[in-house]
């Protein structure tokens, strides 16, 4: 049979996310997991596209590789990405460490659906704050400059981050400004200006997605962190 | 930069349910063809539609979000999608997706059609 062109860009086929020893402790939410794509979510669907100009000096392929190997450099305070030692080759499972504002630091990660020289796209675990697709890349506008991008297709996974939206919207709008900012000052433009559109594709949540609650991140790291003592009694005995 | 071309030919296999022939390379600049292709294939009586991709050479991740766009307008519109014609390889990145749990998936469109 013939391979596809693509046949390396996209993650082998797995049924539950796997963490690699090396981030396995940052990855205890997380392993074990199913990916959750927009149509496993609970919340309403919703298209998101946040950009940024970076001019003609570099080339949207150039952009992408540098993004690839600086991913976590680019995030902005307050989020750590434990990048595995494959980082962002397909089927690589990276956990991810958010403050959540309430003291509380929420452990999740994201599983590297795809890559290519042009792209590359992250898919959420269950109980990740949503589920659903996240991509990044660079393109060629019109007047031949290049445009990063963040793309994401995704519903909140449950009823409690459905009804969070309206913070996490606003949160991630700060998130991802400040990730492109640091990206496009990564690349020689000061002042980036990042433009937000936000479109919702299906305003029907998916009641039956309702018991993805028991998987949601928030109550599952206030637990272990609740829990610690009785582990480490445990670890000793 | 050269963008990716797609075919989307539509067809009656039956009054109730269409397909939609995908060819060539299914990115994101393929969602002004597949929303026509939907409205070509969305008459009336549709009660189903048949995605079949036995020509399709490529796709990438942004080929998957514009799958799921078309699934939700299908169901908005009360009506059922099936994939048929995919490779192993494609079949493998449906079920990965869990876009094989929105979309059945058959060997063929004479099955695909039936199932729906």
């Amino acid at each position: 049979m013939n391979a596809s062109k693509d046949d390396s860009n996209w993650a082998a086929k797995i049924d539950r996310l796997s963490v690699t020893d090396d981030v396995a402790k940052a990855g205890f939410n997380i392993s074990g997991r199913r990916p959750a794509g927009a149509q496993q979510g609970f919340g309403r669907l919703w298209q998101r596209r946040y950009a940024t100009d970076l001019g003609t000096a570099i080339s949207p392929e150039q952009v992408v590789a540098d993004w690839k190997e600086r991913f976590p450099k680019y995030w902005p305070k307050g989020a750590t990405m434990h990048l595995a030692l494959t980082g962002m080759t397909p089927g690589t499972v990276n956990p991810i460490a958010l403050a959540s504002g309430a003291g509380l630091t929420i452990s999740t990660g994201i599983f590297v659906l795809y890559s290519d020289e042009e792209c590359f796209t992250f898919m959420c675990p269950e109980g990740h704050m949503f589920a659903g697709w996240i991509t990044f890349g660079a393109i060629e506008s019109d007047t031949g400059s290049t445009v990063a991008e963040v793309k994401m297709l995704m519903r909140p996974s449950d009823p409690l981050y459905e009804l969070g939206w309206p913070v996490m919207k606003r949160k991630e709008d700060v998130f991802w400004a400040d990730t492109l900012r640091n990206l496009a000052r990564d690349h020689g433009v000061a002042e980036a200006l990042v433009t937000e559109t936000t479109t919702c594709v299906d305003r029907k949540r998916l009641w039956h997605n309702w018991t993805n609650v028991r998987h949601n991140s928030g109550i599952k790291s206030a637990w272990h962190v609740v829990t610690t003592p009785v582990r480490a009694v445990r670890a000793r005995a | 930069m050269e963008l990716p071309v797609a075919t989307m030919d539509v067809r009656h296999a039956t009054p109730r349910v269409a397909v939609v022939d995908i060819g060539g390379e299914v990115t994101s600049h393929c969602e002004e063809a597949l929303m026509d292709a939907y409205e070509r294939a969305s008459t009336p009586g549709t009660q189903g539609l048949v995605l079949n991709f036995t020509g399709l050479e490529y796709m990438n991740s942004g080929g998957i979000g514009m799958l799921v766009t078309l699934l939700v307008r299908a169901n908005r519109q009360k009506q059922k999608l099936a994939a048929c014609g995919l490779s192993d390889h494609y079949q493998q990145i449906f079920e990965l997706t869990r876009l094989d749990e929105a979309i059945s998936l058959h060997p063929d469109e004479q099955t695909a059609v039936a199932a729906l």
